[in-house]
């Protein structure tokens, strides 16, 4: 049954699925094509900076696209334990 | 005012010409006043497929260039009334479509058809762009195979980016057309299946358009291949892809394997 079965229901499209799946997510990171996510990055970027030290390569925006609702994931590191001022304020 | 539907792919080969010219017959079918504009400068291949090749004239590069007029260059589909063709130039000169030329054009064409659908060429450079600038629907045309999914994700994403549309902060409407689907193999899962396609890139399904002799057949007599033979399994998928693209809500047909007595054998093994 095995060996009638690889011989006659080769499956390599759940391979391609699957390597397809995990390039898209990078290229569509990367290349983006869109100039929406690049200025939202630089945007974001540039208001963080104002309050606390964060360079270029700390925002990460990623969009992932899908019906009904698309994702936009916003990622910002800051460097060290943030201080936000809930001490004083209590 | 027509509405501007643009084909595109990002890889070449997949289909686009042939479903722009059986869209594009499909629509004049229903008595739309329908214009397939080639885009694809110096490989002009549309004309072949619609049987016009010996009409051709003038071209979209001369009307640009002022060395036509428009109702000069359109040409006339043999067969339906209210089906045109404008050509592409065979010129090598890639930057002979401009844009100031391309959006006269297709705002003069836009003026007095209800369809203009532009046939875009492979690639995401200049022509490409070009081709989809003005559309409001773009159709997807993508194979079930990995390299044809890549370069569509690619092309939604420059859809998203560089088309009037997005320069208005608005959306082209995009649909993905599979074509070239081969249910034997859909069924062997050796080919990615429509559920697979449809979840990786994230688009409406506008039709399912099965590989067949029967396009090969159509473009070696110069007819587009919903009209050639109207029952054929390919020309079914582009009149219900056409209807669907005029609002009608037509149900969607998997093109299904026909199985021999050898295939039924297997399937009652396995
Ligand atoms: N559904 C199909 N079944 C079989 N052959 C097809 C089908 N669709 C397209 N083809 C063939 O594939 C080749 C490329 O098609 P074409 O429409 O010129 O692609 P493109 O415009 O995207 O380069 C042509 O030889 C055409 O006959
Ligand atoms: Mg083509």
């Amino acid at each position: 049954m095995t060996l009638w079965k690889r011989l006659f229901s080769s499956t390599s499209a759940p391979q391609a699925r699957e390597r397809l799946q995990i390039l898209l997510s990078h290229e569509r990171q990367v290349l983006g094509g869109s100039d929406l996510l690049s200025s939202l990055r630089e945007e974001i970027l540039a208001v963080v900076a104002k309050h606390v030290p964060c360079e270029q390569d700390n925002v990460k925006v990623r969009l992932e696209r899908g019906t009904p609702m698309s994702i936009l994931e916003i990622e910002v590191e800051v460097r060290g334990n943030l201080d936000i001022g809930i001490s004083k304020a209590a | 005012m027509a509405k501007i539907i643009t084909v595109t792919s990002g890889k070449g080969g997949v289909g686009k010409t042939t479903t722009t010219a059986a869209i594009g017959a499909a629509l004049a079918r229903t008595g739309d006043k329908v214009v397939v504009v080639d885009f694809d400068v110096g490989l002009r291949n549309l004309d072949l497929i619609m049987g016009a090749e010996r009409r051709v004239v003038y071209d979209f590069v001369n009307v640009i260039q002022g060395d036509a007029r428009l109702p000069q260059a359109l040409i006339k589909d043999k067969r339906l009334d209210s089906l045109f063709l404008l050509p592409a130039s065979q010129t090598r000169d890639k930057d002979a479509l401009t844009e100031e030329g391309v959006d006269k054009v297709i705002g003069d064409l836009s003026r007095h058809f209800d369809w203009v659908i532009c046939d875009s060429p492979a690639g995401i450079e200049r022509g490409a762009t070009l081709a989809m600038r003005h559309a409001e629907i773009a159709i997807v045309v993508t194979n079930p195979e990995v390299s044809s999914v890549r370069d569509s994700d690619r092309i939604v994403g420059i859809l998203d980016a560089k088309t009037l549309k997005a320069e208005r902060g608005e959306t082209v409407d995009k649909r993905l057309l599979l074509t070239r689907y081969d249910p034997v193999r859909a069924a062997r899962g050796d080919m990615l299946k429509t559920e697979d396609v449809l979840e990786i890139l994230s688009l409406p399904l506008l039709g399912i358009v099965p590989e067949s002799p029967d396009v090969l057949k159509a473009s070696n007599m110069g007819v587009p291949v919903s009209i050639n033979d109207p029952n054929s399994a390919p020309a079914r998928a582009y009149h219900d892809a056409a209807l669907r693209l005029k609002g009608e809500d037509i149900a969607m047909e998997t093109p299904r394997q026909r199985l021999g007595l050898f295939g039924k054998f297997l399937r009652r093994a396995a």
